[in-house]
Parts: C-alpha cells; structure tokens; sequence
C-alpha cells in the first residue's frame, strides 16, 4: 500500500478548513487582519501603561509564591545581619527573604515596583495626550471615565501594594490612611475601626490588604483594561487631521503585520527598559527602614510619586478645623478626602462640561491640536500645575533640606504657589496658544520666510516669502484655509533640502541631488509632504 | 513595488481566477472591509538594494545580541554567587548583571522588530471607512418595541400586586446578600466600658489600679537621672507588649528640660485654660505624647534650640514650653501631655492616663 506523504501545506488548509467549520472564523479574522489603525507616536503613550501592566502581572504572581500576608511577630534569623533577632511581622520577615535568600527575588520585587511606578506615569501622560487633543469628546467620553478610574485603581493598587512589606515607611503611610479615614464627618470611627479591625493597626490589616492588592483590585482594573481596549476597537481610534483625513475614515496601516510588529516591538523594548531600572536603580530598601513600630519614623517619609500628591496637599491645608457643637471637622478632610474626590470626579465630567458649553453634541473622530482649543488648554495646565505643585510639596522637607531652604517657608511657598501659579499657567497657555495661531495664519497667508533679503529700488530691505498656496495676479498669495494640522514654517520642510543621507560613517546609496536654490513649489498638495511619513 | 492609486479598486474581482496574484486577493478582501489601499510601496529601490541589505544584517545582529544576551542572563543567574553576604561582595552585582542582561536582550529584541516593521515592510497608506452612524432609526425604533414588548409580556404594568411583592417582598432579598458581607467587617469604635479610642496603654485600670512605669522599648523603667537635661526619650507603657505596635497610641516622649525651659513649660501647664495639664510635670520633666494629633505619625523631630517637636510626615510644629500647642503646619490641636510621678523605688511612673484623647482628630472625640 502506498502510503500518503504528508503535504505541510495541505494539512494546514485542513486544519484551517476543521477550523471554520466549527467556528466560522474566516470572515472575521480577515477583517481583524485588515483594521487600519491610525499612527502617531503619542498615540503609543496608553501602550506603555498596558505593558506594564502585563508586567506587573507577571512579576506579581512571582511575588505571591515567597510572601507571607501575615501580621504575626515573629524574630528574625534570615541573613541580613543587622535585623537578626529583631521581632517583626511575618509579613515584613518573608518580603526580607524574598529580597535577600531567594534566587533573583529583588529582582523581581524591584521590578515589579518600578512597573508600578510607570504604570501610573505612563497613564497620567497618556490622559493628557488625551486631554489636551480633544480625544475624550463624543464618543468617546464613557472611555475617559473609564481611563479616568483605572488612575484611582492604580492609585489604590500601589497603596495596597506598597503598605504590604510592612516596612517601618509603609506603616507610616497605613497610620496616615487611618487617619485619613478618622477624619470623615460622622463615619471616621467606625470605618477605621472596620477595615483595621479594630484600633490602628490590629493584626488584619496586612491580609485584608493583600487579598485587595492581588485579586480584588487587579481583577477590576483587568475587566476595565479589557472594556478601555474594547471600547478603541469598536469605535476605532481618533486620528489627526491631514490629507485624506476625514472624519468619517481612519487613516493608516493594517492591523497585521506592520502595526502588531510595532506592538510587539514596543512591549519587548518597555519591557527591557524595566528589566534595566530593576536591576540598576534601587528602590524601596525595605531592610534600611526596619520593621513597622508606631514610635519611629525618619524624615524624609515620602509615598511613591503618584500618592505625594496628596500628601502635599495635606501639608500645605492650613490647621483649620471646624466645631459643630460638641462634633468637629478636622482639616485633614479638606485634602485628603474632598481634594482626591474633587481631582477624579470634576476631570470625569470634564468631557460633558465641554460638550455642554461649546453646545457640541457631535462625534468627533479627527484630533484638535491644543492650540486650536486655547482654553481646554488652559484648563489642563491649570490642572496639571496644581498637580505638580502639590506633587513638590509632598517632597518638601527633602528640597528644604537639600537646598538648605526653610520648612516653613517651603511650606509658604507651596500654599502661595497652589494658589497663584494655576490661574498664572492658565493664562500663559493660553496666550501661547493664540501665539501659535496666530503665527500659522501668518504663514498661511504671506507664505514662508526664506530668507533671502531682496533690495528694492528705493532702498528698502525686504524678505522674499515662498507662498504656500497659488498667487494672485498681482502676485500676492492667496490666503490659505487652515486644516487643523502642522502648518510648514521652515523652507527645508518644503523640500528645498534633499532628504537625509543614509548612513552612519559614509553613504550607503548616493544622495539625490540637492536644489541648489529653493524649488518652486507646486501649487497643490503642499501639505501631503507632511502627513504621508509616519 | 506596487503602487495602487486612488481609486483604481472598486469592483468585486473573481478571488478563483488563477491569473490573480495573491496581493490581488488580499486587495479583494480589504474591498470587502471597506478598506483602500492607498500607497503601497517598497522603501528601496530595488529588489537588491544595498540599503536593503544592510538593515537586515543590522535586524540580524539586534536578534543575535538578544540571544548572546538572554544566554549570558541564564549563566549569570546559575553560576554568580548570588546570596547575601555583609561587606563588599560578588553577590552585590547579581541583581545589577540580571537587570542589564535582561534589559539588553529584551530591548534589543524590541528594537529589532521596530526596525523590521519600520524600515523593512513596504510603506503603506490604507484607508478605511469608519462606519460610525448611530443605527437607523428604524432599527432603534425596533429594538425599543422590542423592549417594551418584553415588559408587556412580563406585565408588571398591568400587575400591580406583583410591582408591590417586587419592592416590598425581593428587596431584601439584595440587603440579606450584603448583610454578611459588610456586617462581618463592621466593628463598633465605643464598644466597652473604656473604648479604646480613648484610652493608651498608660491606663492604670489595665495594670490592676496600679500607675504604670515608663519603660524603654526593652521594657526597662526609668529614672529621672537617665535622661540628661535638653535631652530626650522615647518611652513605652511598663505593661506587657507595651512597646508593640498592639498600643500604637503610647509612644511617649519624655523629656528633660534645662531649668528655665522648664520654669517656662510648668507656667504654662498650670496656666493651662481647661486646667488638664495642670501639675503634670516632675520637676523639670514633661512627658508628651508622640502620636500626631494631625495624621498619627510619631511626631519624633526634637528641635532643643527652640524647643518645638516636628512631625516628619507634615510638618506640624509643637511649641514644648506652651503645652505642646501647635505653632506650624496642618494640626490643629496641642500634643497631649502625660502626668509625671516617680515611684518609691525611683523609676518614673504616669499618675493616671492621657487627658487628652491621643493620636489623630476625629468627629466626635470629646
């Protein structure tokens, strides 16, 4: 009998052929195979939040295997000399084994930390490309929510997380939440008393924190993630203006192969460069603070980045406590509960509060460059110098002591700059932004300076212009639209230069022959020159 | 190189004819996702450029570093001595070697496949039509029907005993369900006859009457010789586990004050309006408490020129001679003060509990 030899080709069809029959898949592949997605690199910024998620994911379950959640005391005999015979938790006792007698354990940890930490910043410059583009207008505004809760998840997430060790810094920072949660009007008590388990700190804390920092929180900011990506690929993403851009088209390359490759490529690469944080730059030396005891803190006290926020702010709030009878407001309400409240619910309604006063209730898929829109501008920026202030603030007593300032006046400077400096880059961006306007109007109207200074027959100095669109008979350009796109300023942006050599020590084709002058430029089509190049 | 013009597709093309070429099927399939390819075009000039050649022999090596690099990151992660051991060691780089092998093998993998995507596939431009109209308003129309139909089938409406079972008789149903989860959690703040809100482990009721002995942290007691004047101590309840963080509210900071300090603080202790710190001191010893009032860190910065305690976390500044009163940053409210005795047998003692509630404001503390 002759057998049959086996065609790799052939089986594959077959294999794909069992595969559709059951599944129906073909018509719906090749339409995921061939989404276009628009590209530009600042539409990247979400990316490296999601690949540090993965990460931190990764990195986590790691961690679990080796750490113990438990609050119990036990003394020390591991091998960090200077702790031995110390009593602490089990909690601070294992994450001291996994970072010293545990195979690349602190490589993990600290991997798993600087993840973290570019987690929450990646997010924070990715809502504001977001932001400052316009991106959150109709309809995409539920996304925005969305993003807006996975920064609060993430929030809460590094707190559990980094309370977890049990460190003397991270007990700090649980006391603090305590008292965060005592400061709440009628409930203080009693919610502290119910998620500690009785008096600060009890022995629950530790558990309860790790069953929210490895299931509970992650699992919804996994569900949110997965909704966030969803909600993209259905309503596709927002692309910038430019030749052939509409906005009721996506502009760009197909999904497979050149945009996953790119995908791929930046994960690896966001990866590596964690891999290397995590290996080189320290972070959280657990066993320099010691174990968690309510008399000892040092200076120098500082949360992680995305928490001195708030830390700054409660810092800077002035003593003012309010008395209601015999009951009375302590002014760590202000911040710490009324200010985080305010700074994720009042950016949550942002999108509305816009659509509501532009009266603007249609969809929008083309991006608005921030000048084009002065005031939501000026908005972020407000926004965003309140953060940074605050941010600073919360290091305050390590600038005062680095720069050999007052405390006290740091502490000034911080309540005088919270107020001033908003309003103060409300305005600049502002009028930066009717500067830049004003300047591509400019441009559009009298064309480029070439400069080449031409002399005229009365002896006067002008500069030659290259116009960007046709001229008229008196040979005036004429005035062009503006796109809500780039606006070419500079001669060599119109191809008076050759285009790069390629090459490092020589080159490796010849060059294209350079103008030597500018080249008349065509009439049509000048802006295609910018868009088409990725 | 291929370049496709605007336009140029537009009719359903027969996906069997034999004298297609597979890139005109893959156009038929982007004409069925309304999707146009616009530019599609090689980034060289010809087939054998040399501008080609030398991106995939750069590709090539990015690819062969990141597997020198993830072999090195194994042997590394084998064979480096890794465990800790005091002073300068091997081991010390073993986490450093891991992070730059790793990172370099992952980051020279990414960028590979950035250049490959990048530099190397065609250039192209496609275009695809968004599709993003609401529905139809017939569909709408229908869908809504559909709904309402589904609530008429059910006939609440039309019901109404059933609406009344729903609110009065299923809501508790929802109630019974979060009943235990959150009931489990609550736990009551005033509960017992002293609620522990406002009671540290200085309380002599939890000593059997008797006045409990400042201790160090190794639970020695203390005599008032042991603390030098302008100097300072931090001290716990002579209690068993009194130096726990089972009475996180104790940490006291006991202090000894030179002579005119002291006249200063005493002054104003007896002075005091609500008469609370009154007789409180021992001689030139005052006790504070070293909770925070303002978020509960231990308020452990002793500054002996101007006599203030400053909380590291926020800055609060406590003037030491005005019973604690605070003079910078968020807290509102003084530092309570420990009244001071010395036993017969000489170690400091505190006659009664704080007066004052310790540790971080709350709504209702008295």
């Amino acid at each position: 009998m002759k057998r049959r030899k086996l065609d790799p080709a052939e089986a594959t069809a077959n294999f794909a052929k069992g595969v559709d029959d059951r599944f129906q898949v073909a018509t719906p592949l090749r339409a995921l195979l061939n989404k276009v997605f628009p590209d530009h690199w600042s539409f990247l910024l979400g990316e490296i939040a999601l690949f540090s998620f993965i990460v931190l994911l990764l990195s986590g379950v790691f961690l679990t295997l080796f750490f113990d959640p438990s609050m119990k005391e036990v003394a020390y005999h591991g091998a960090y000399p200077a702790l031995r015979g110390t009593e602490m938790s089990a909690a601070y006792e294992s994450s001291l084994r996994l970072s010293f007698e545990v195979r690349g354990g602190l490589f993990m940890r600290q991997m798993h930390h600087w993840a973290a930490l570019l987690f929450m910043a990646s997010i924070v410059v990715h809502m504001a490309r977001v932001f400052f583009t316009g991106a959150f207008r109709k309809p995409r505004e539920i996304n925005w929510v969305i993003g807006v809760l996975l920064f609060l998840l993430g929030f809460f997430a590094g707190f559990t997380g980094y309370s977890l060790p049990d460190d003397g810094l991270s007990g700090t920072g649980l006391r603090i939440a305590s008292a965060i949660m005592l400061s709440l009007p009628v409930i203080g008590t009693w919610l502290s008393a119910s998620i500690f388990g009785g008096e600060y700190p009890g022995e629950l804390i530790i558990g309860r924190f790790y069953i929210a920092h490895v299931l509970l929180i992650p699992g919804i900011l996994l569900a949110l993630i997965s909704v966030h990506l969803g909600i993209v690929f259905k309503q596709k993403h927002t692309q910038w203006p430019g030749p052939l851009r509409t906005n009721e088209n996506v502009v760009g390359e197909r999904m497979f192969p050149r945009y996953a490759m790119k995908q791929g490529g930046f994960f690896m690469a966001v990866f590596g460069v964690i891999a290397l944080m995590a290996g080189l730059f320290q972070i959280n030396p657990i066993w320099l603070f010691g174990p968690y005891r309510a008399a000892e803190v040092s200076s120098a006290s500082q949360p992680d980045w995305y928490v001195m926020f708030m830390d700054g702010l409660v810092r800077l709030m002035p003593n003012w406590q309010i008395y209601f009878g015999p009951y009375s407001l302590p002014p760590l309400f202000w911040p710490a509960v009324v200010g985080l409240g305010a700074l994720f619910t009042l950016p949550m309604l942002y999108p509305w509060l816009e659509a509501r006063k532009l009266n603007d209730t249609r969809s929008h898929h083309l991006l608005e460059r921030p000048r084009d829109n002065p005031e939501r501008v000026g908005i972020g920026m407000m926004a965003l110098t309140f953060f940074v202030v605050a941010t600073i603030s919360g290091a305050n007593d390590v600038i005062a002591d680095k720069f050999h300032i007052s405390l006290n006046a740091m502490t000034w400077a911080g309540r005088i700059g919270l107020l001033i400096l908003p309003p103060l880059a409300y305005y600049f961006s502002v009028r930066i932004c009717l500067g830049l306007q004003q300047h591509d109007r400019e441009v559009l109207a009298h064309g480029v300076e070439t400069g080449i200074i031409r002399r005229l027959p009365n002896g006067a100095f002008i500069e030659v212009h290259q116009p960007l669109g046709p001229i008229d008979d008196h040979g005036h350009p004429v005035p062009l639209e503006y796109a809500g796109w780039v606006v070419p300023k500079k001669m060599n942006k119109l191809g008076a230069l050759a285009p790069t050599v390629k090459g490092f020590f020589f080159p490796v084709e010849k060059p294209a022959e350079a103008p030597v002058s500018p080249a008349p430029i065509s009439t049509s089509g000048t802006r295609e020159e910018i868009s088409s190049k990725s | 190189m291929t370049t496709v013009h605007h336009g140029e597709t537009g009719a359903p093309v027969d996906v069997h004819d034999p004298k297609l070429t597979r890139f005109d099927i893959v156009k038929e399939g982007l004409r069925r996702d309304d999707i146009e390819i616009v530019t599609y075009e090689s980034q060289f000039p010809g087939p054998n450029s040399k501008a080609e050649k030398r991106i995939v022999r750069n590709i090539a090596f990015l690819f062969i570093i990141a597997g020198l690099f993830s072999l090195a990151f194994l042997v590394f992660y084998i064979v480096w001595p890794w465990k800790f051991e005091l002073g300068h060691t091997l081991s010390d780089y073993f986490t450093p070697i891991l992070g730059i092998t790793l990172g370099i093998a992952l980051f020279a993998l990414g960028i590979g496949i950035l250049a490959w995507a990048k530099k190397l596939l065609p250039h192209e431009l496609s275009i695809q039509q968004r599709h993003g109209d609401p529905s139809s308003d017939e569909e709408r129309l229908i869908t809504g029907q559909t709904m309402m139909f589904v609530a008429d089938e059910l006939g609440v409406q039309r019901r109404p005993l059933l609406k009344g079972a729903i609110a009065l008789g299923l809501a508790p149903i929802g109630l019974a369900a979060a009943a235990p989860l959150v009931g489990g959690l609550i736990e009551n703040p005033h509960k017992g006859e002293e609620p522990m809100m406002y009671r540290t482990g200085f309380d002599p009721v939890a000593n059997g009457g008797k006045p409990v002995r400042l201790t160090r942290d190794d639970g020695s007691p203390i005599r008032p010789e042991d603390v030098s004047a302008g100097g300072q101590m931090t001290v716990y309840p002579g209690i068993p586990g009194g130096a726990t963080n089972k009475y996180a509210d104790s940490p006291t900071l006991l202090i000894h004050l030179r002579a005119d300090d002291a006249e200063k603080t005493r002054t104003a202790a007896d002075n005091d309006k609500n008469g609370r710190n009154k007789g409180s001191m021992w001689g030139n010893y005052v006790a504070y408490s070293k909770i925070c009032t303002h978020a509960g860190c231990p308020a452990s910065l002793y500054e002996q020129q101007t006599n203030r305690l400053l909380c590291p976390c926020h800055q609060s500044q406590f003037l030491i001679t005005d019973n604690a009163q605070p003079v910078f940053g968020p807290a509102t409210r003084r530092l309570p003060m420990l009244p001071l005795s010395v036993d017969d047998e000489g170690f400091f003692v505190a006659t009664s509990d704080f007066k004052d509630t310790v540790g971080p404001d709350f709504w209702e503390r008295p």
